[in-house]
């Protein structure tokens, strides 16, 4: 893999850029980035991409979940160069042209947000969890949801767009 | 978060030769542990050695009737495979009773295993911490440590190990596979992760030089009798104040084979030997857990705040060993415990 400058740390050369190609929301991104650059980071800072959204940074809130290869992950845990040649969808890429994607709908539908900084996450590990199958009941889409933290509350219709958008897919 | 240098590994001979080659290297798979813990500081690697493109990803049935699981296996793929799903329902239950399933959609079986403890005071590098910082003092034993251990805790060190999955495969009597430059090497589960004593900055007996390849699993499964019970603050996405594994071979009411393992109450998954021999070959009753119980929790000490930790041990104990004999295991989405 091609490197480029070298910035230093406790005396030690490191490589500062590595070229990354990742393909988002059906467009092919090439970029070069420092390694420490977290896929969140990627999207924000260097793709414009605002819509995922940095809550805690640790993988404890959810905010920044997207889909990675169809699967959903906490983006602020993951090198952006780690998932060279990935898939990645955000929640600007569900929507088809001028038709919100089925969970967006029912959010609004819903009343499923009050602030909406968690929506964008919420929808995405929605999506995931739609793909994945395990949820039937709502104690388990609950449980598989657990990874996303809602502080204005709005669990209850979260719970029910998620179930509104099941039912449609 | 600090710079460092990024490669990627093209097989698990070359992850070892960029392991051995600088000792302030790290391995990167799931990064979910290790990225946060560079975000705080805690860990500074000068290079990241990317094992995520390794063929460590399969989960396979070896020729004595148990499973091989690559170190790659992602934590939720392993949960809902066929092969651990019905023949080891107990690993399933305790990985889908930790993090959340994005978390485990990263993480990875080798990660899992090598995952840090979750004290407060080893997460925050203003204070000291024997593991962190060796020498520097442990904060937690005067401090708060409410989370903190009550078995084989030391002077220097009364962390918890965080992992549900690890208490499974205590259990199941796991073994993990690894290779190194002196070659391959199998650990018995319970040789991996050590107790504090006076070395509490290492964790387990894996070298710095050394790779998790696989984990393996023995044919017996308890799919009949188990439960994993898991005790914490909130009712998902929590660490656990205590977990119960239990796993039981019944003949007849009595007990012909045991397991019973525990997590958050030691710096390794806790296994005793002594326990389990006082459940073999007694009725499976109420009276022969409690017992037990008492066994396994005849060495607990408590510090300030987590005394409740033994009772609540004793009672999960007896819950759990119920829960595996009536053959109704907790469930990981409905949290009544009955």
């Amino acid at each position: 893999m091609a490197q480029t400058s070298t910035a230093s740390r406790d005396g030690i050369a490191v490589p500062e850029k590595i070229p990354v190609t990742l393909n988002v929301n059906g467009t092919e991104r090439k970029l070069m980035l420092a390694p420490w650059t977290t896929l969140l980071d990627a999207l924000r800072d260097h793709l414009d991409l605002t819509g995922t959204k940095k809550g805690c940074d640790h993988g404890q809130c959810g905010a920044c979940t997207v889909l990675v290869n169809g699967r959903r992950i906490n983006s602020c845990l993951t090198l952006a160069v780690m998932q060279d040649g990935a898939k990645v969808t955000t929640i600007e890429g569900l929507a088809t042209d001028d038709t919100l994607h089925a969970l967006q709908q029912a959010f609004i539908d819903h009343d499923a947000f009050q602030c909406g900084y968690c929506t964008p996450g919420q929808i995405c590990s929605a999506a995931g969890l739609i793909r994945e199958g395990k949820a039937k009941t709502a104690d388990e889409i609950r449980e598989l949801m657990s990874g996303n933290i809602c502080r204005c509350g709005a669990y209850p219709n979260i719970l029910a767009a998620i179930q509104q958008a099941m039912g449609r897919s | 978060m600090i710079n460092f240098a990024y490669a990627r590994a093209t097989d698990v001979a070359d992850a070892v030769r960029r392991i051995a080659a600088d000792p302030q290297a790290k391995f990167i798979a799931g990064g979910t542990n290790l990225i946060d813990l560079m975000k705080e500081d805690v860990e500074r690697p000068t290079r990241l050695i990317d094992i995520t493109r390794l063929p460590l990803n399969n989960v396979e049935e070896t020729h004595d009737g148990g499973i091989r699981i690559g170190a790659l296996v992602p934590n939720s793929d392993l949960a809902y495979h066929p092969l651990v799903a019905q023949r080891y329902p107990l690993l399933a239950s305790a990985i889908l009773a930790g993090a959340s399933q994005q978390l485990r959609n990263m993480a990875s079986t080798g990660g899992n295993l090598l995952q840090r403890t979750r004290c407060y005071y080893f997460y925050d590098v203003t204070t000291p911490c024997n593991k962190r910082e060796t020498g520097s003092g442990c904060s937690a034993i005067n401090g708060l440590n409410r989370m903190h251990a009550i078995l084989g805790t030391s002077e220097a060190c009364i962390a918890t190990h965080p992992s549900d999955m690890c208490v499974a495969l205590a259990a199941l009597e796991a073994k993990v596979h690894v290779a190194g430059p002196r070659g391959e090497r199998a650990i018995a589960f319970a040789d991996f992760h050590r107790l504090p004593g006076d070395t509490p900055e290492r964790d387990t007996d894996l070298a710095h030089d050394e790779i998790v390849t696989a984990v393996e699993l023995p044919p017996r499964g308890f799919a009949a009798n188990y439960t994993y019970l898991k005790i914490r603050d909130r009712l998902s996405y929590a660490f656990a104040l205590v977990s119960i594994a239990a796993a039981l071979e019944l003949e007849g009411g009595r007990i012909k084979e045991a397991r019973l393992a525990l997590g958050g109450v030691a710096h390794k998954p806790w296994r005793d030997a002594a326990a389990e021999a006082a459940l073999r070959g007694e009725a499976a009753n109420r009276a022969t857990f409690a017992r037990a119980a008492d066994v396994l929790l005849h060495d607990a000490t408590s510090y300030a705040h987590n005394s409740f930790k033994i009772e609540l041990a004793r009672r999960g104990i007896v819950r759990a060993l119920a829960q595996a004999a009536q053959g109704t295991p907790q469930s990981q989405s409905d949290k009544k415990i009955r």
